[in-house]
């Protein structure tokens, strides 16, 4: 194609049409779908599936790429066809229409090139991590996984909120069907269940969010609700801090919207989900519960940023929920043996810090975050995975040590320490630190939001902190190794194991995405924002800074203006929390599991080490607050169903079955008592006939 | 009970000459020897012969009444009722021979498949 039909669009200008081949992002991947399919169905048993899935998801990302280059201001919409058209009413008068196609602005883009690029990088990945398993295990995987980018795409491009309900029940679909991939594991299969019924909850808060979206508005479509002089207005007031003249309705949309987005990102009170998917195969977690499906709440926050502004209380919640769950789950982080897992509670945490920054309007921040979070998050998983895949399934840090001198293990652990350095904010030198800090430093200045920052630096050490236990633990220190209970070869048991090292398919995609977590410093950092921050100047989570304006710099922290001094004060916390864990788990440690400083630590602190460790009970008090009373109502519906129900039918049955039971008796077959029984019965007859006939007589 | 009946059909005395009641008398002891010898009986023929008279019994009751009330329905009834027993009976010797050849045995007792 050429240049001159591209997205060319002032950014108030009516929404222009984006030209077809966009159209290619989500059906690159349902090609992947269908071949991966057909293979199933074939019987395929080499590594095929993979290598048609890295075409497609490439192919895809090439297409995003084109898609980066040829953008202009503003927003475009490619439409496929009219999905849905309903009228009803006087004159038909009500209409409901949804189109099936796709807005593209540049959060679409942005959102979409890191979706595409990654799931190809974690493509090639899983061609070796899933390799154990080729034939039609092979082919299911990636057949989920070219379906979960297809709905991703279909809920980052989607034209209409319908549309990004398809992609997210589906992306919700295919994280359900891959955490429980290894079905035959009791564990795997509940925490697939858990996932789908906790994100349901949320579903639940969507559905309606966009069920009132359209009562209120009219319509759902981005490109018409975006220009509706209705939010316009409520824009207006919002600007000049008067709530009271936007009707409730409108208010309470972006409530039920944001429990949505709590859900599918795992924020308080729904995260328990996300660390119990971990069951899945390690690029799973990667993918789609590190760096791209666990960010649809963040986007879909982002996406419909103008229609959170008109609430006086929804921005501050997300701000609260995104610094509280950040908060939590890096303490329950912290007390964490299992690696995947400290690295899910990462997860929740990280994503809590971009909640917070969408509350805190700074939507660059969290979009760079997401940015930055999705390469190096993508990347520690990973590493993790090649450690699980060389150690037959061990992830528990007091089983491991030392893999940084194991012959072969290099690579994972250079990569292991780039993503440590990044998730714990490392200064300057890593672009997880750039993206921290934009979001501290605003919820610093935005008025209110002081404590929210407070828990977000807090947060900050606690991360250095347990990102750097795992990495003094498991990569550095004594060599020593105990295999886990994976052990699939030929029978040798664990004292003949020998761990193997990642082949050049994992060791490959660690190094690109090592360095891309590298590139992206740039990316995010320079010029307040950078790149990312134009990306999102150009699109609908841009924020206005209207009457705020006022504020900036008008709050300090400790003295000095939070916005000039919050990359030295991170850099303190972030090397504090690097130096702690050095002190606790590396110096004086002589083996794997024997750490005397963090032992002491441990028994320091009480009890409050095992609250943490057992995830300060929450799953036990949702079973106790929910699961326990739907349990015992479920009891009480089954006996009555029991009892009273089935009671009164098999009554009714019963009667006729016990009656012929009896009558049956009569029956047996003797020709001559039928006879006699007939003739008696005859008798009777007559006599009782001649007796009234007396009396009437 | 016997004098009671004989009341309803109008004789009160009796043996006075041959009357209604006469022919009834003799169809209600056709009718009870047939009944009789159908239940004590376990000859499938005799069985069947028992029921010939128990018909003959009815056949008798309706020329009498035809009779005593001068109008001939009783009696072409029973010219009906003769030939189809007439049928009757072929079919049923014939189910007799077959039920015969299976068991090899007359006894109605052979054939009990049916109760409960």
């Amino acid at each position: 194609m050429t240049g001159d039909v591209i997205l060319t669009f002032a950014a108030d200008a009516p929404v222009g049409v984006a030209p077809w081949w966009v159209m290619l992002i989500p059906a690159l991947p349902m090609l992947g779908v269908i071949l991966c399919t057909l293979m199933a169905i074939a019987g395929v048993r080499s590594k095929l599936p993979a290598w048609v899935t890295v075409g497609c998801l490439g192919a895809s990302f090439v297409v995003a790429v084109a898609m980066l280059l040829n953008h202009g201001e503003g927003a475009a919409v490619a439409k496929a066809w009219d999905w849905f058209h309903i009228s009803w009413g006087d004159a038909q008068g009500q209409q409901f229409n949804a189109i099936f196609g796709f807005y593209i602005d540049r959060l679409t883009i942005l959102w979409m090139l890191f979706v595409t690029g990654l799931a190809t990088l974690i493509g090639l990945y899983a061609s070796e991590y899933m390799s154990h398993d080729v034939g039609p295990g092979y082919c299911r995987f990636f057949v989920a996984f070219n379906l979960f980018v297809f709905s991703m795409a279909c809920l980052v491009m989607g034209a209409n909120m319908l549309m990004l309900y398809l992609g997210w029940e589906g992306v919700g679909l295919c994280s359900y069907l891959l955490i429980g991939y290894y079905y035959k594991k009791p564990s795997a299969v509940a925490a697939g269940k858990k996932a789908f019924i906790v994100n349901r909850i949320g579903d639940l808060g969507l559905a309606l969010g966009v069920y009132l979206t359209f009562v209120h508005f009219g319509t759902i479509e981005y490109a018409e609700l975006f220009a509706s002089d209705k939010l316009a207005g409520y824009l207006e007031h919002a600007s000049h801090g008067d709530f009271s003249h936007i009707p409730l309705a409108a208010q309470v949309i972006p409530m039920l919207l944001m429990v949505g987005a709590f859900g599918k990102s795992a924020q308080l009170p729904l995260y328990v989900w996300l660390p119990d998917a971990m069951e899945g195969p390690t690029p799973v977690s990667a993918l789609i519960h590190a760096a791209t499906m666990v960010t649809a709440g963040v986007f879909l926050i982002a996406r419909t940023y103008p229609v959170f502004q008109v609430s006086e209380y929804a921005l501050p919640t997300v701000a609260w929920i995104g610094g509280l769950t950040a908060f939590f789950s890096a303490t329950i982080g912290m007390a964490q043996f299992d690696i995947k897992r400290i690295m899910a509670y990462s997860t929740v945490s990280q994503l809590g810090y971009m909640f917070a920054g969408l509350g805190v309007l700074t939507s660059v921040g969290a979009a760079a975050h997401v940015f930055t979070h999705a390469f190096f998050k993508a990347l520690l998983f990973l590493c993790c995975g090649a450690v699980m895949h060389g150690f037959a399934g061990q992830l528990d840090l007091r089983k491991l040590s030392g893999l940084w001198r194991m012959k072969g293990w290099g690579i994972v652990s250079i990569t292991m320490l780039v993503g440590c350095l990044n998730l714990a904010g490392f200064p300057v030198i890593t672009s997880g630190f750039w993206s921290k800090d934009m979001i501290m430093a605003e919820a610093f200045v935005r008025p209110g939001m002081g404590p929210v920052g407070w828990l977000l630096l807090i947060t900050a050490g606690l991360t250095a902190y347990y990102t750097f236990r795992v990495f003094f633990r498991v990569f550095v220190g004594p060599q020593e190794y105990h295999p886990g209970d994976e052990l699939h070869d030929d029978g040798h048991g664990a004292e003949h194991f020998h761990p193997h090292a990642p082949g050049w398919a994992i060791n490959s995609v660690l190094v690109i995405l090592a360095v891309l977590s590298f590139v992206a410093i740039p990316l995010v950092a320079l010029n307040h924002g950078g790149w990312v921050g134009e990306m999102i100047h150009g699109s609908t989570a841009h924020y206005e800074a209207h009457a705020e304006a006022g504020h900036h710099g008008s709050v300090w922290l400790a003295g000095f203006n939070p916005h000039a001094v919050m990359y030295y004060i991170s850099a303190v916390v972030g090397i504090a929390g690097i130096l702690v864990a050095y002190a606790l788990h590396l110096r004086g440690r002589t083996s794997a599991g024997e750490a005397p400083a963090a032992e002491a630590f441990k028994n320091a602190l009480g009890p409050v080490q095992r609250w943490a460790e057992h995830k300060w009970y929450v799953d036990e008090l949702y079973d106790f607050l929910f699961r326990k009373p739907l349990w015992v109502l479920s009891q009480i519906f089954r006996y009555v169903d029991m009892l009273l129900v089935d009671g009164l039918v098999n009554t009714a049955g019963w009667i006729p079955s016990a009656l012929g039971g009896r009558l049956r008796r009569g029956q047996n077959g003797v020709l001559q008592s039928y006879a006699a029984s007939m003739a008696g019965g005859l008798a009777l007859f007559v006599v009782v006939v001649l007796i009234l006939a007396s009396r009437s007589g | 009970m016997l004098e009671l009946v004989l009341c309803q059909a109008g004789y009160p005395e009796p043996m006075a000459s041959v009357t209604l009641a006469h022919y009834l008398v003799l169809s209600a002891a056709m009718f009870v020897l047939g009944l009789v010898g159908f239940i004590t009986r376990r000859n499938l023929i005799i069985m069947f012969l028992c029921t010939e008279l128990m018909f003959q019994a009815a056949g008798l009751a309706l020329i009498a009444f035809s009779r005593y009330h001068l109008n001939l329905d009783g009696q072409t009834f029973v010219i009906f009722v003769l030939t189809v027993a007439a049928a009757e009976a072929a079919m049923a010797l014939a189910l007799v021979v077959l039920l015969f050849r299976r068991r090899e045995s007359l006894s109605s007792e052979e054939w009990a498949e049916l109760k409960g």
